[in-house]
């Protein structure tokens, strides 16, 4: 299972592309990307992220097996962020361009993530209940790297994310 | 769960000071010993809502408020639980004198806070999950606000004006409150008109930042009774739950809810414990509220706890709101106050100040904003990180 950092070719010769923050997603053996989650054991609880999603108090202390969530799932909800927000997020359009966030429930896990939509999904391409897909996209930029995270698209729309 | 006696409470002008929050917490603490007619140098125990925006006096407000007031070698202290912290100060009090810790407790909360969205601490916080909302996704709270106010839309067919109604009904009586920020009436045009902050939710959907202070003084039934309050509001349920899991709403800061794909999880919602663990202590149901002050971040979230406290079924607030039923007049008004439409939110404060409301409430002295007969008062709110908080009182 390919953890860590995520080695995505890159379009600019120079230009490195690694995960936001590490060890949240993951590009698995179909090349597919993929929240990296835990579960307990033989169980169906499972956490996002692993090192910081609870845990089951029905089990005993127990350390959480590494597992890749489901990448598809239904709306739960969706709003659209009309405002900057604070820092650590870093803005990267100027002036700033609305950014809309969606809850999906995870098809397997049952499980609500949130995620950025992809660039150039907006509120009218969304509603409560319809089929997503985990992507990765840029999250930032500096001069000679591309900052990534997972974000949600419409499933089979043949969006670039 | 035995009662407490409220002696008296207190509060300090929500606005944007600008000023030290010690300066409101104290003001509001005198007014509650005034109120209450006690000798400051009765409070045994000192209980301090913390506040995590203005240093380390805030982190250590219980000892803040009473250093300001002249230490006295009461007990102290302090309490964070985020938007609960109010709750929770209160909870510790009455653990000190339902123990026989002591006899008359001071609880006090107030805040000064930034301009613009609440952000988390500064640096590279990569293990933090409040760091990690707003780095990798954006979430601020008015997202999870727009996220649940959409999700009632879809589910229950709320509209955008259902909303803006909510804020029109409180902004009506906050007009008659004199600790409130806002004292304009807005009417539906003005809540259309604002800016769309996070869809739908616009900006006078949303509660803003403030400064201000409350406080209660609060004693044993006995010693109250033997000092001259015969008959005083009484707290008769606190609440402080945390989620029960698997909880499968999303809520802040989290970037994910649990999951509930095992079917043999116990489902058990976390809004709706809230209100019922305080139900459960004062031996009363929401049959019995007489008048409310509910957590209204956001004006969506107002029509939430209509049915997450039991006043009507899942899907029926907007008939509630629409019928009048939750204005002052109706069968069961909520956030006579004005709530935090009218305030704005001052966190540690927040939780004592919807307290101090329905006490004032219960003494028949709330002025234009009196709610006829209320003998029974519910509130609730909620802090992120699974704080609930919610206080029963009543006459």
């Amino acid at each position: 299972m390919a953890v860590g950092v995520v080695a995505v070719p890159s379009q600019a010769m120079s230009r490195t592309r690694t995960p936001a923050v590490e060890g949240l997603f993951t590009i698995d053996d179909d090349g597919e990307p993929r929240l990296i989650g835990g579960r307990v054991p033989g169980t169906q609880s499972y956490f996002f992220p692993k090192h910081l999603g609870g845990a089951d108090p029905r089990v005993g202390p127990v350390e959480l097996e590494e597992v890749l969530l489901s990448r598809r799932g239904r709306v739960w909800s969706y709003t659209t962020s009309h405002y900057p927000p604070p820092p650590p997020f870093v803005v990267t359009a100027e002036p700033y361009e609305p950014i809309t966030i969606a809850a999906v429930e995870l098809e397997q896990e049952k499980m609500v993530v949130l995620g950025q939509c992809a660039t150039g999904v907006g509120p009218d391409d969304l509603e409560v209940g319809m089929e997503m897909e985990l992507t990765v996209d840029t999250l930032y930029q500096d001069d000679d790297c591309d900052y990534l995270v997972w974000k949600w698209r419409p499933a089979d729309t043949g969006l670039e994310g | 769960m035995d009662e407490i006696a409220v002696l008296g409470v207190g509060m300090h002008p929500w606005g944007k000071w600008g000023r030290n929050f010690t300066e409101y917490g104290v003001a509001a603490a005198r007014d509650a010993l005034d109120d209450a007619a006690v000798d400051y140098a009765e409070v045994g125990f000192v209980s301090g809502a913390v506040t995590v925006r203005c240093g380390y006096p805030g982190y250590v407000a219980g000892s803040t408020f009473a250093r300001a007031l002249g230490f006295t070698g009461a007990q102290l202290a302090s309490s964070y639980s985020a938007c609960a912290s109010g709750a929770t100060a209160l909870q510790v009090a009455r653990g000190q004198i339902l123990s026989g810790a002591c006899e008359v407790a001071l609880v006090a909360g107030a805040d000064t806070t930034p301009k613009g969205f609440l952000a988390p601490n500064a640096g590279d916080r990569p293990d933090d999950i409040d760091w990690l909302r707003f780095h990798l996704v954006g979430a601020t709270n008015p997202v999870y606000f727009g996220l649940h106010a959409r999700r009632r839309m879809d589910l229950y067919g709320a509209t955008t004006d259902d909303f803006a109604m909510v804020k029109v009904k409180n902004s009506r009586h906050g007009v008659h409150n004199p600790n409130a920020r806002f004292t304009k009436e807005y009417g539906l045009d003005d809540v259309r008109n604002s800016p769309v902050v996070s869809d739908p939710l616009r900006l006078l959907d949303i509660c803003a930042t403030s400064d201000g202070g409350a406080a209660m003084v609060v004693s044993s039934m006995e010693w109250a009774r033997s000092h001259g309050h015969r008959d005083p509001v009484r707290v008769a349920g606190i609440s402080t739950v945390s989620p029960t899991y698997p909880d499968p709403v999303i809520d802040l800061p989290y970037l994910a809810a649990d999951s509930v794909a095992d079917p043999s999880a116990p489902l058990v919602g976390f809004k709706e414990s809230i209100g019922a663990r305080a139900y459960d202590e004062a031996g009363l149901g929401p049959d019995d509220v007489d008048v409310a002050e509910v957590y209204d971040l956001s004006s969506a979230m107002e029509l939430d706890w209509y049915e997450q406290l039991g006043f009507c079924a899942p899907g029926e607030a907007e008939r509630l709101l629409r019928d009048g039923d939750t204005a002052i007049g109706g069968r069961l008004p909520v956030n006579p106050s004005g709530g935090l439409g009218a305030f704005g939110e001052a966190v540690p404060a927040q939780a004592l100040a919807q307290v101090c409301e329905l006490t004032w409430q219960l003494r028949g002295t709330a002025g234009a904003r009196q709610v006829d007969g209320a003998a029974v008062g519910i509130t609730v709110n909620q802090g992120l990180f699974g704080h609930g908080s919610s206080v029963i009182v009543r006459r």
